[in-house]
């Protein structure tokens, strides 16, 4: 009896581990120009060439401006980054999807989009977020640049295998709550370091209730609970999802593809490491206090009064104190985007609170599609020009003021509603202080001004 | 390979990578000079960590967050060859093995006994921490990583070395 963790793991076994870790076969390669440049300065020194151009894909995300997708006058340490990624694909024959490319985006956005993210697959890319990809029942995990340059040289990784972790999420959500909530209340439940050593496994009733968007939501924020990679079993929902996309099988290679995916859920029996089952039933929309992504509340909460010393210096840093109401805090930015919420569902549900409604004069809102493509759809049912209307800032796909490298930056001191997954110190420029929270609540906190919930918006 | 240093405390837990080195600092396309950067924007931190230790003590979990290698690169160039602490999360522990820097767990009380300015020696090939008028502890490391730093192995070139069962591989889930 296996996991669907054992049955992806068996199946790319190359070298069994021994006192060595495994060779594990890579089936996907998603890189960008962030992580990537150095690989391809070490590729050329050993003489390599990419092995499998094939199961390689570029994009850019993470330094380009989101303002235009010209890099003329942008920052220009940046533009030679984005310009040095597509000379290494150039050189090294690597597909990439350029700024000017309708298949631009971030890359955990395009990956499924494409149909490149399959079942049973393996996927690799050199940011943390990787785990997005494990919505689909593939094993997807972040990686350094060193591992980027040994699979760009053999399209394999060395690697241990982890512990399974099973999460199940059971019970029916109330209106308003998201499966953000259901992410940050984990997180907060399990602490960032919970996962550390393990894949989890996302299961229950809540979770096959999901839309492939928000399964993505999910394991897109397996990392803030410390696992490298987070698996949800395939189903009708993820084959419904996949049909038809570009890189998808066709044909007769599609039904023996669904037919070889339905194989692939965790056996019923299967041993897990650990185990941890939440009900969604109680939950309310959560958001971030502190300066991690466990430091969550539910939105009726009070901030908890500190227990060490880094609790204090993250109220410090946030400028909380403790057994006050995040409900009704002032607030200077909204950000609707991110790998974690930039899908085109995400941009309904936020558009659906703004529509007929203004940004509060005190806010900026800065919405910024996951791709080119979520951007036209959205586009085309008009999301766009409910959002301008609002007073909210249109942009194009990238990843902005998540990471903050390319100029879209929160100012020293301010405040800002996220749907981004990460409130580190600095995360998202020097000083600024981050609220993580659902598009819902993101949504309606810019139409208040102040920390808002959703549920009173509906 | 051996390390000799008095240790330098940060006596925080969690500290993540956008703390090791802000997201600003990662628009360069080579790995050198990032250490005039490393917890660019922690000023108490940087007052922490002095010049010239080799050896950094922290709380739990450090590393979490991003996968940037620019995190070890930043540490190494720097100057540290160990970081200790209760735990790391894993990305960044891979990253820092890859880069020669290692991260050693030891148990919260061997971690209490690390002092600003405690005098310790890591010894890799007999995986002993020794701390000056105090205890010797043995701490674990992967096997694979240990042969790779003392023996120079390099990782690449022994995948490399399989080459014939990744064909094979290829060839049979093609």
């Amino acid at each position: 009896m296996k996991t669907l963790y054992d049955k992806i793991w068996d199946s790319h076994v190359v070298v069994p581990e021994t006192d060595a870790p495994a060779i594990l076969y890579i089936d996907v390669h998603l890189i960008h120009e962030v992580t990537t440049p150095q690989a391809f300065t070490g590729l050329r020194k050993r003489g390599l060439r990419v092995r499998r151009t094939d199961k390689t894909f570029a994009t850019m995300d993470h330094s380009i401006p989101t303002t235009s997708r010209s890099l003329s006058g942008f920052d220009e340490m940046a533009a030679n980054q984005v310009r040095t990624l597509a000379a290494n694909c150039a050189e090294f024959g690597v597909p990439i999807f350029d700024l000017n490319s309708p298949k631009q985006g971030i890359v955990h956005i395009i990956g499924p989009e494409l149909g490149l993210t399959q079942p049973g697959r393996t996927l690799v890319c050199g940011d943390s977020h990787t785990s997005t990809h494990g919505a689909f029942g593939a094993l997807a995990h972040g990686i350094g640049t060193s591992e980027v340059e040994m699979v760009l040289a053999t399209q394999c990784l060395l690697q241990r295998k982890s512990k399974n972790f099973l999460v199940n999420f059971e019970g029916r959500l109330q209106a308003g709550v998201t499966a953000k909530d259901m992410i940050l209340a984990l997180i907060g439940k399990l602490g960032t370091g919970g996962g550390t050593g393990s894949v989890f496994e996302f299961a229950g009733s809540a979770i096959r209730a999901l839309d492939m968007d928000a399964r993505m939501t999910i394991c897109n924020m397996s990392i803030e609970g410390g696992a490298r990679a987070g698996l949800i079993a395939p189903d009708d929902t993820t084959f419904q999802y996949l049909a038809g996309r570009e890189f998808s099988p066709k044909g007769e290679a599609w039904d023996e593809a669904v037919a070889r995916w339905r194989q692939l859920p965790s056996d019923d029996g299967a041993h897990f490491d650990k185990n941890v089952t939440i009900d969604v039933g109680s939950l309310e929309p959560m958001i971030t206090y502190g300066t991690n992504p466990a430091m969550s509340i539910p939105i009726s909460g009070r901030v908890p009064r500190p227990e060490n010393d880094a609790d204090a210096a993250a109220l410090k840093y946030m400028a909380l104190e403790p057994g006050q109401a995040l409900a009704g805090h002032p607030i200077d930015v909204v950000f609707i985007g991110s790998c974690t919420n930039s899908r085109l569902s995400d941009l309904r549900s936020a558009a659906g609170v703004m529509q007929g409604r203004k940004v509060n004069p005190r806010v900026r809102m800065l919405v910024v599609p996951g791709s080119y493509e979520v951007k036209r759809q959205a586009e085309a049912e008009g999301l766009d020009r409910i959002f301008k209307e609002a007073g909210a800032e249109w942009r194009e796909a990238g990843c902005s003021m998540c990471i903050a490298m390319n100029g879209d930056a929160v100012p020293a001191g301010k405040v800002s509603v996220s749907t981004s997954n990460r409130n580190f110190e600095g995360r998202q420029g020097k000083g600024a202080r981050t609220l993580l929270a659902s598009p819902l609540t993101a949504a309606a906190s810019a139409v208040e001004g102040r920390v808002a919930d959703p549920r009173r918006l509906a | 390979m051996k390390v000799s240093s008095r240790v330098v405390v940060i006596p925080q837990e969690n500290i993540d990578t956008d703390q090791i080195i802000p997201a600003r600092f990662l628009k360069v396309t080579d790995k050198a000079g990032l250490g005039a950067n490393l917890f660019a924007d922690r000023p108490d931190f940087r007052a922490l960590i002095g010049s010239g230790s080799q050896v950094l003590v922290a709380g739990n979990n450090f590393g979490c967050g991003s996968s940037r290698e620019h995190a070890p690169w930043a540490l190494v160039d720097f100057g540290f060859r160990a970081v200790i602490s209760t735990s790391f999360a894993d990305i960044f522990r891979q990253n820092s093995l890859k880069n020669r820097l290692l991260p050693i767990i030891v148990d919260a009380k061997t971690h209490s006994l690390l002092q600003p300015g405690t005098s310790v020696t890591i010894d890799l090939a007999t995986q002993t921490l020794s701390i000056e008028n105090g205890p010797s502890v043995s701490f674990p490391i992967d096997s694979f990583s240990k042969t790779c730093i003392l023996e120079g192995l390099d990782e690449i070139g022994y995948i490399l070395k399989h080459d014939s069962a990744i064909k094979l591989f290829e060839a049979q889930t093609a």
